[in-house]
């Protein structure tokens, strides 16, 4: 093969489009630009988090200090359950248009999003036991929630076990999409069935049933959950896109930069 | 200030166990996904340069003969 220069391969600039960073070689350099302010806003809302929930929110009255398992463990759920929205939402994107960059981002996000599920579990339990006095019990919103997480579990086994990466985005997002039914089951569950498990502190029409200085720590912990998704998220997807584009000129480009020019 | 001494922070009013075995669990996950990913993008890159280091010698290979 000759040594000709790579044709570029960037959109041409005929006004703003919706798709145009809908491909992976217009949306690796943008996802690389969003990283260091994502990392940067992820730590200030950690930081600024964890100090209001351990030394502004005051002692609860009738919990004590247990409580405070709830800066995360209220985040990670949410994440939970908003991620696996996100997955089946990216994969019918690419089922209806065919577009290969929105499974990658499915994928990039299974991992993060079953990480969440099981710190949701483990500080649930480890929460569950001084408050109600066991680890686990198999009531509605917990069996659902651990349903998530195999539902996560499942996802990633079923893309890993096909060789072909697109039947095993079609057959990932068949999981993704029939098991986001799951979620508002979790959601739900607390007011359909008689569980141990609370009620909703935070909803959208009521004001919320704890001390403002609690629920602000929250939030911003919740924030912060989000930021390191998206960070880790972006990450991710972008080795996915080297990975599956190995064929490309782009991530030949790129693999010359990486290189270096020391053997020209 | 909700504590009167380091110990009190620690003890947590009791709950010490399941309030820092919540938090040590999330972070060494956390760590441990950031290091994760970190190397599945080191490898990414490094398969990509490999690629074109490849092209390249077998193109001078070419050139020889």
């Amino acid at each position: 093969m000759s040594d000709s220069p790579l044709t570029a391969t960037r959109a041409p600039s005929s006004g703003f489009s919706l798709f145009y960073y809908a491909s992976p070689q217009t949306f690796f350099p943008l996802a690389g630009k969003l990283l260091w302010p994502t990392w940067i806003i992820a730590i200030g809302l950690t930081i600024a988090g964890l100090y209001t929930g351990f030394f502004i929110a005051p002692t609860d009255a009738t919990q004590g200090d247990s409580y405070r398992i709830i800066f995360i463990h209220v985040p990670a759920a949410w994440m939970s359950m908003v991620i696996y929205l996100v997955m089946a939402f990216w994969c019918a994107v690419g089922l209806i248009f065919n577009t290969r960059l929105s499974f990658m981002m499915s994928s990039a996000l299974a991992p993060t999003g079953a990480l969440w599920a099981f710190i949701a579990l483990w500080t649930g339990a480890l929460w569950g036991k001084p408050t109600w006095g066991t680890y686990w019990v198999w009531d509605a919103r917990l069996t659902s929630e651990l349903i998530l997480f195999f539902l996560y579990c499942g996802y990633m086994a079923l893309q890993a076990a096909i060789d072909d990466p697109r039947r095993a985005d079609r057959a990932g997002a068949l999981i993704a999409i029939v098991g986001a039914i799951n979620v508002p089951i979790i959601y739900f569950s607390v007011k359909w069935w008689n569980t141990l498990h609370q009620g909703a502190s935070v909803s959208l029409t009521q004001s919320p049933s704890m001390a403002s200085t609690m629920l602000t720590g929250m939030l911003l912990m919740a924030l912060a959950a989000w930021a390191y998704t998206i960070g880790v998220a972006l990450v991710r997807v972008r080795a996915i896109m080297i990975e599956r584009e190995r064929h490309t000129d782009w991530v030949r480009q790129l693999g010359n930069a990486t290189a270096g020019g020391s053997k020209a | 200030m909700n504590w009167e001494s380091a110990n009190h922070f620690w003890a947590m009013g009791g709950y010490g166990f399941f309030v820092w075995g919540s938090y040590a669990v999330t972070a060494l996950l956390v760590a441990a996904e950031l290091v994760l990913v970190a190397r599945r993008m080191r490898a990414a890159r490094a398969g990509a340069a490999r690629d074109v280091a490849i092209e390249r010698i077998d193109a001078e290979r070419r050139g020889r003969a």
